[in-house]
């Protein structure tokens, strides 16, 4: 086990497609040990995915259950993530491990379907709403070259949408 | 040596004040750090942090024809830069009311009291000239929980007339 370096903004490689896993391994496992110790050793950190530690594949982990007042389905390591399924916009605010000291509001779907497959393979489904939907779509945006900060809205349009902080 | 300066710009409201002024700082070899322009009834306003190897009186002959030429009022002060060190609110407080005189004094105050750190406010006169609706967003941070400061804005809801809406902010990190 060993915890990963963080890539941070401009890192080229966090623009970067990530590729499917095609084969969920010993190796691949080995890796999200590493992974899950890298984000246990973040507190206030909600997930992480594969690229931010400049691994460029679709491999991301969220884990909400510290923030116990939102619905949440615990740790959960999610291979190839899917979104079969949205619904809803919110906007709140997020934070980036790959972009230290800055923190903005990102509009977000509310109710969320993913499909993907677990650390052993297995092929899951997972509905999730609000604060664990929006880590998940932070994460999943990741693993298209994606940052919250390329989708910032603006500070005075608040009374138009509900907004969950 | 480099020198933190905050620069103060009012005036008239037109395009191209920011262009003009980062241009003129720009060429004298300034660097421009955080920075907030708004708009305030027509009115231009922006504070920006600069960073400049030269004196404030050089700085100021500098600007002066520009803001001869834009009809704008300037001001500059010597800071330390406290950058990398953002604090994150944790409460949003948006009010609005009919627009009177005391609603940001009584806001402010009763925050206050929660020891209410505000880190960024914005308000706004909205509605017609007969009836103007005042509306203000305020974010900051507090130490306290959620129930206590909104019991705690409670009796100001009610003297004041106003609409006080409380919610937390929970910054997602991922
Ligand atoms: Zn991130």
């Amino acid at each position: 086990m060993a915890q990963l370096e963080i890539l941070v903004y401009p890192d080229e490689r966090l623009r970067q497609i990530s590729q499917p896993v095609i084969e969920v391994d010993d190796e691949i496992r080995s890796f999200i040990s590493d992974l899950e110790e890298t984000l246990s050793s973040l507190p206030g950190c909600v997930g992480i995915a594969a690229p931010q530690v400049g691994r460029l594949e679709r491999i991301i982990i969220i884990d909400v259950s510290s923030r116990q007042h939102h619905k949440n389905h615990g740790h959960r390591v999610l291979i190839n993530p899917l979104i079969t399924f949205k619904e809803g916009d919110v906007v709140g605010r997020e934070g980036c491990l790959s972009v230290p000291d800055y923190t903005g509001k990102v509009s977000r779907s509310k109710n969320i379907a993913v499909t993907a497959q677990n650390e052993l393979g297995t092929h899951v489904k997972y509905e999730m709403v609000g604060y664990e939907a929006r880590a998940l779509q932070h994460e999943i945006d990741h693993l298209d070259g994606k940052l919250f900060i390329d989708s910032l809205v603006g500070k005075r349009n608040d009374l138009k949408k509900r907004t969950d902080f | 040596m480099k020198n933190w300066y905050m620069l103060t710009l009012v005036g008239k409201d037109q395009p191209g004040i920011v262009a003009e002024v980062s241009r003129v700082l720009f060429d004298a070899g300034g660097n421009l750090g955080e920075a907030s322009m708004s708009r305030l009834g027509g009115n231009f306003t922006v504070m920006l942090m600069l960073h400049m190897d030269t004196g404030k009186e050089s700085i100021k002959q500098m600007l002066q024809p520009i803001c001869d030429k834009m009809d704008l009022f300037f001001h500059i002060d010597n800071i330390i830069a406290g950058l990398h060190q953002h604090i994150d609110p944790n409460f949003r407080l948006s009010v609005h009311g009919a627009d009177q005189a005391g609603i940001v004094s009584a806001v402010a105050g009763s925050l206050a009291k929660s020891n209410f750190n505000i880190l960024n406010l914005e308000s706004d006169v909205g509605g017609s000239a007969e009836k103007p609706v005042y509306i203000m967003h305020i974010e900051g941070f507090a130490d306290c929980s959620f129930l206590e400061l909104e019991k705690s804005l409670q009796l100001l809801k009610i003297e004041k007339e106003i609409v006080m809406h409380l919610v937390p902010i929970d910054t997602m990190v991922g």
